[in-house]
């Protein structure tokens, strides 16, 4: 459990890691605490925060603010959780196959990378979403389409290296096939960066999904932090309150998520951690 | 040899950071430089040698690595409690340093010139025309050819022993009293580090420089030292003159470095009765090809030119040479890692070299590969039980079976059963060399290829090693070709010897005939450049 330990020495990482299990604990509970659907009216229209028993207040028209942070909560993280782990399957394996066998066969899947990455992300998705019309289904698989890339490179980089690592050899000698080679002997040695990016990438999938809903073009029958933001954006002169805690949930959730990624970065690689961070 | 010492080490402890192996790195010790010496500090990897060396320069990785104790006095000057700013006036003025690897310790985009007369301008300012003047004399005075034109030179265009000497340039540039070498030639080629060893006695003697010069090799110190100080787990276990520690050595560590050390003589083996051939190649090539997107533009390196050979059951042939002779890329055709360009490698009489991935798959078993680096060759994320058995797995052994193999053959190598369940890291490089030893051995090979198996360990494991290798291959009676560029050690394991130079066998003959009577001048230049040839060790045998 020298892992843990190396973790928990960096103490943004753990700070990160707490507000990120109380966000996932809010998810978790969401139905319990808010039994009522969030899109339901729970009382009159642009109540203060604390007003009538409303912890954050009530929107444009009256619905609670904090049963849509929480129900929120859920469809973020679902959301950005599944996007990435599309992201993770596409970018591994192509990283990997580029990697392993060079040659034409990383030209070609570099050239294709590099097709994705050309396209401004944020553009590709908006369209992407519009095309397929908005739905979860097609919100994942967007998200998961536009974040890829970067992904294939760094697992493209570290096959490149570790290919020629005599232990592959060894394999290669031993005559073990191809996909055993790619995923026994090298993929494990290659995971450290990509857990560290992939916990950047759910940071990012949060942010890319507000900016949909915010553009309406979230999924219409999910309540997401975005989505409220969005509507409440024409208020906001005097109902600060309606677009402020969902801001201040995406804020907390992408710093924690980004704290987590640093400290894994630093447990992972402990010889590039930085110097006298006691 | 007289006079005030220079340097004087007073029982000088470095500590370690908590959780490291041991406490200090270096505990008490105690040692004089004196004008006009060579002063060899001898030990093997983990002794502390090289921390002392650090600890004069002041580079110790501070604050996790620091002097806790003692003193070092430079002409009376406490080193150790000197502001930075007093050190940085002696280093590089009065405090030469050369290190061990020639390849990065350059700035890879200033040019030589600007190198080194960035020492001298740090120190002693000088204007343009004599700065050049300066820096020309000094390349010419470590024998670099062409000055005029290395000096606007990037590293990236010298080889390794040009490099070396460019270092010692800039070490030299100011005349330092003191010249601390951190094994400057472990890194070169056989034939490089004689002349580079003779570039440093001539220079310490032209200008009466104390050297301090840390080295693992036995046989560097026999060429260079007037005394020699062996250290063994920080502590300085001998010191005396050199003809001392080398003939009479009276610390049992000592002896027993100097019995490990392999000897430059043929050791009569009875000749294997003629035997069947079980490998043959002929006319083996291997070109190297750098595309270019221009037509025309690409290079290309024949990195093996028609090289043919034949290996008999049970017999042993060394494949030696330095860096960029091609035995290495042979050796890796030999087992398909790379695919040769042109001729036959015949195993037990079928060519595998246009075979396909599948077709090749049934020879694998015949034909196993131990590899250089023990730290990477094995995969650090397995099993060592795993590492073994992937192999046999591989070729459809069942589970069981697979286990059982495992388990002999820790045995056979010297290691616990119980290592099986362990991972790599938690192994010595000479018990990682033996795992990859019954990884190969697994598969039941008839021919083993060793691609400088020991070249990585320590003098004692060296020869553990060695002794192994020969006993496994005596019980399974194995073919085996054996890579290194030490001919010391191709000295004590092999029964015939092929010396590739520029990709070419230019003489493969029995050990002890080629040893004897070298033939090709280059074979008669590599004999002659070995280190400590003259010295025979008086404890060996």
């Amino acid at each position: 459990m020298d892992f843990l330990r190396r973790f928990a020495r960096n103490k943004g990482a753990v700070l990160g890691a707490a507000v990120l299990a109380g966000v996932v604990l809010l998810a978790l509970l969401a139905p319990v605490i808010f039994p009522d659907s969030p899109w339901e009216i729970a009382g009159p229209p642009f109540r203060r925060p604390g007003e009538m028993g409303f912890l954050l207040g009530t929107d444009t028209l009256g619905r609670d603010v904090a049963a849509g942070i929480a129900h929120g909560a859920r469809v973020t993280l679902l959301l950005s959780l599944v996007s990435t782990a599309v992201a993770l399957s596409i970018g591994v394996i192509l990283g990997a196959v580029a990697g392993y066998h060079g040659g034409w066969v990383d030209d070609l899947v570099m050239r294709f990378t590099e097709f994705f990455q050309t396209i401004p992300n944020f553009i590709l998705l908006v369209v992407l979403v519009a095309i397929f019309t908005p739905s979860i289904t097609s919100i994942v698989t967007a998200i998961g389409i536009v974040s890829w890339p970067p992904l294939a490179r760094i697992v493209r980089g570290e096959f490149l290296t570790l290919r020629s690592r005599e232990f592959v050899q060894a394999a290669h000698v031993l005559g073990q096939s191809s996909p055993r080679i790619i995923f026994g002997e090298i993929l494990p040695n290659a995971l450290s960066p990509v857990i560290v990016s992939a916990s950047l990438m759910v940071a990012t999938a949060v942010l890319l999904e507000s900016a949909l809903s915010f553009l309406g073009l979230g999924d219409p029958n999910l309540m997401s932090w975005g989505y409220m933001i969005g509507a409440a954006r024409t208020v906001i002169r005097h109902a600060w309150w309606i677009s402020f805690f969902p801001g201040v949930a995406i804020a907390l959730t992408v710093l924690a998520l980004n704290l987590v990624g640093e400290g894994l970065s630093d447990a992972l690689n402990p010889r590039l951690a930085r110097k006298g961070r006691a | 040899m007289s006079g005030a010492p220079l340097l004087a080490i007073e029982s000088l402890t470095i500590a370690l950071p908590a959780g490291a192996e041991r406490a200090h790195a270096v505990e008490g010790i105690s040692l004089t430089l004196a004008r006009n010496e060579i002063l060899c500090i001898v030990g093997e990897s983990g002794s502390g040698k090289s921390m002392t060396a650090h600890a004069i320069m002041g580079l110790l990785p501070q604050p996790h690595v620091r002097a806790t104790a003692g003193r070092i006095l430079y002409q009376g000057e406490d080193l150790l409690a000197a502001t930075p700013a007093r050190l940085r006036a002696l280093r590089g003025h009065k405090l030469g340093m050369i290190f061990q690897e020639p390849m990065t310790a350059l700035h890879p985009i200033m040019r030589i010139e600007a190198q080194i007369a960035e020492v001298i301008q740090q120190h002693a300012p000088l204007d343009r025309a004599a700065l050049r003047d300066r820096v020309t004399a000094l390349l010419l005075s470590v024998g670099l050819p062409d000055p005029e034109r290395l000096r606007r030179a990037y590293p990236h265009r010298l080889s390794g022993g040009q490099r070396q000497r460019v270092m010692i340039a800039m070490a030299l540039a100011l005349e330092p009293d003191i010249l601390v070498a951190d094994e400057p030639t472990t890194a070169l080629d056989v034939t490089t580090q004689a002349q580079i060893l003779a570039l440093i006695r001539d220079i310490q003697a032209a200008r009466q420089m104390g050297v301090l010069l840390i080295t693992h090799d036995f046989g560097v110190v026999a060429e260079v030292a007037d005394r020699v100080a062996v250290m063994q787990h920080g502590r300085i276990v001998e010191l005396g003159p050199v003809d001392q520690i080398l003939e009479a050595p009276q610390h049992p560590y000592t002896q027993s470095l100097i019995a490990a050390v392999p000897r430059l003589m043929a050791v009569p083996k009875p000749r294997a009765a003629e035997a069947g051939v079980v490998l043959e190649a002929e006319g083996v090539t291997k070109t190297f090809r750098q595309r270019s997107w221009i037509p025309g533009r690409g290079t290309e390196v024949a990195a093996v030119k028609a090289v043919s050979l034949s290996l008999h059951r049970g017999e042993t042939i060394g494949l030696v040479g330095e860096s960029g002779s091609g035995k290495s890329t042979f050796a890796r055709c030999v087992v398909r890692l790379l695919e040769a360009d042109g001729g036959a490698i015949r195993l037990d009489g079928t060519d595998i070299v246009p075979l396909g991935r599948r077709a090749m798959r049934p020879f694998r078993q015949r034909i196993q590969m131990v590899f250089q680096d023990p730290y990477a060759s094995l995969n650090p994320r397995r099993l060592v039980g795993d590492i073994i058995a992937a192999g046999p797995l591989a070729h459809g052994i069942a589970r069981a079976e697979a286990e059982r193999r495992t388990t002999e053959l820790l045995a056979l190598v010297g290691l616990d059963p119980a290592a099986s369940s362990r991972y790599p890291h938690e192994f010595s490089g000479g018990q990682r060399q033996r795992i990859g030893l019954a990884r190969a051995l697994a598969m039941q090979p008839g021919i083993l290829v060793a691609d400088e198996p020991v070249s990585a360990l320590d003098v004692s494991v060296q020869a553990q090693v060695l002794a192994l290798l020969a006993d496994v291959r005596a019980r399974f009676d194995l073919a085996m070709l054996f890579i290194t560029h030490d001919l010391r050690v191709a000295a004590q394991v092999c029964d015939r010897v092929a010396v590739m130079y520029r990709g070419e066998i230019v003489e493969l003959r029995p050990t002890a005939e080629l040893f004897a009577d070298p033939r090709h001048p280059y074979v008669r230049e590599l004999l002659a450049a070995v280190p400590g040839k003259r010295w025979l060790p008086a404890v060996a045998g």
